[in-house]
């Protein structure tokens, strides 16, 4: 059995172990749902009077521009959640059977990853379907649509694999903190209620070099249907992957010497 | 335990509040994230929504002072949650159960439970109030006004912490208090607590805002920071916090009735 197929075949086993235990259980499925849903709730309802502050533009209306920070959000958060899980399994000891029996270990990490974006996919749809229902405007083409789904799910990778690595290399549910907080921050230094041109102090310096910036104007550029900072958001998705992924790589070999 | 064989009412209470401050110090944890979480927050909301200061109607030029009120929320919502965990460990690990075979009376045992969450209270309530003075707050209400901010700021922190305590003695399990938490934390952003009510365009959440009394409590310590003195936001803050505090203290002696029968 080639390498490619040992690892295809741990990859896919995982991730559907991970999909049947995230939507088979309430407990799993509920907060991972209910957050992003609620976020765009009180975002989307609470501060929409916000858009008419002087050179607030943005044609698709608040609760579109919200609704692409909440779909980043998710994603991200969603790979949070994963590495919960897998903090879960090392307390439990199945991680440890898991890294026994697999051929290929490199797999196990994929399949967390697999697992956690299509959580992210059917999350994104919820928060969709629900936005649509209290009157959300959209202006992408089917084709917006898509590449914001495409960005939702690398953003997914990208917090999964940095989960991962905390989760790993702790082993231990207390390193929730340690994978949430970073992931938080992130996406709170950046454009949340306002374009990037309206927010004022230090959080306006920061948000300019914050590579969540970069996806969360993008997402919303593909929601209005005015593309921006695409290539931006990619390069910033695919270099925060890489280095999510030495990361985790990094927290799989810890987590082979600690047998 | 022969300590609180011999010691009163007050002495009790002592105790057992001393043994929740000193859990609490020795977990720096449940000391600095409470505490500087919201201040984040706090940076960021008023980095984030200054530009909402320029709508016709808003009540300040400056967001920092609108938003000044929201870690006091917080850290009232933090407080619920440290001390009902702190009770439901002890709940979870039977130190509840053998306290209940000393002389410690019911009232003491709550009284005292709850002293570790108003200690996080005070302190974060000096916290708050003194980092947003440092960066450039004013209290519309002046030196008389800050202390009447500390006063409402602590009374409402121990007013959650009575309904952590309520949550705490009635489930019995540090889950169920966690299970709570983003009930309390719903409960703020569902509120004027983020953008003044008459400002809200949405007509069901200007509506859930409006019964929400959580933000009449928002209101009221933000009215000493913006507005003054404003006597109808104050009567109806400290109001809304001394029926919540009559409540959960009523609800937490049943609750602890309940659970000592059990036992």
């Amino acid at each position: 059995m080639s390498s490619l197929v040992r690892t295809r075949s741990v990859a896919l086993a995982v991730a559907w172990r991970g999909i049947h235990n995230a939507f088979t259980n309430p407990a799993f499925l509920l907060p991972s749902v209910m957050f992003p849903l609620f976020f765009f709730i009180a975002f989307a309802g609470g501060l929409s009077g916000v858009q008419n502050a002087p050179n607030f533009e943005f044609k698709s209306g608040y609760s579109s521009f919200q609704f692409a920070f909440v779909c980043m959000q998710a994603a991200a958060f969603g790979g949070v959640f994963t590495g919960f899980a897998i903090a879960a399994d090392f307390e439990f000891g199945f991680a440890r059977r898991l890294l026994l029996a697999a051929p290929n270990r490199g797999g196990i990490v994929i399949g967390y990853v697999i697992s956690a974006m299509v959580r992210a996919a059917f999350v994104i749809g919820v928060v969709f379907i629900a936005g649509l229902i209290s009157g959300m405007r959209v202006d992408g083409s089917l084709g917006d649509l898509l590449a914001l789904l495409v960005m939702a799910l690398g953003v997914s990778a990208v917090a999964t694999l940095w989960a991962t690595g905390i989760a790993m290399r702790l082993r231990t549910m207390q390193a929730a903190p340690l994978m949430q907080m970073p992931i938080f921050i992130l996406l709170f230094l950046a454009p949340v209620y306002v374009p990037i041109e309206l927010i004022v102090g230090w959080v306006h310096d920061v948000a300019r070099f914050n590579p969540a910036t970069a996806f969360i104007t993008a997402a919303r550029g593909f929601v209005s249907g005015e593309p921006t900072k695409v290539g931006v958001a990619a390069a910033c998705i695919a270099g925060l992957g890489a280095l999510a992924a030495l990361w985790a790589r990094g927290g799989l070999r810890s987590a082979e010497r600690a047998g | 335990m022969s300590a609180i064989a011999s010691s009163n009412m007050p002495g009790q209470v002592g105790l057992l509040a001393g043994r929740a401050v000193r859990h609490i110090i020795r977990q720096p944890a449940q000391v600095v994230f409470p505490i500087a979480f919201p201040l984040i927050l706090l940076a960021v909301n008023s980095s984030g929504l200054d530009a909402a200061t320029k709508l016709p109607g808003f009540p300040t030029t400056d967001y920092l002072d609108f938003a000044l009120a929201v870690p006091f929320m917080q850290g009232a919502l933090f407080a619920a949650l440290n001390g009902g965990q702190g009770l439901a460990r002890d709940i979870e690990g039977g130190f509840l159960d053998r306290l209940a075979l000393t002389p410690m009376s019911g009232p003491a045992l709550i009284a005292g439970q709850l002293g570790g969450a108003l200690f996080m209270g005070v302190v974060s309530a000096l916290i708050y109030l003194t980092v947003g003075l440092l960066i450039g707050t004013g209290i519309a209400a002046g030196f008389g006004g800050a202390l009447v901010l500390l006063a409402l700021a602590i009374t409402i922190s121990f007013a959650f912490a009575c309904l952590g305590t309520f949550v705490a003695l009635r489930a019995g399990s540090g889950q169920a208090v966690q299970g709570f938490f983003p009930l309390f934390f719903v409960a703020l952003f569902l509120s004027s607590a983020f953008f003044p009510r008459n400002l809200i365009e949405q007509d069901w959440f200007r509506e859930v805002a409006t019964y929400n009394p959580v933000s009449y409590l928002v209101e009221g310590i933000r009215s000493l920071v913006i507005t003054g003195w404003d006597g109808q936001a104050l009567a109806q803050a400290f109001g809304i916090a001394a029926l919540m505090i009559t409540a959960f203290l009523a609800l937490s002696a049943w609750a602890l009735r309940t659970r000592l029968v059990r036992t």
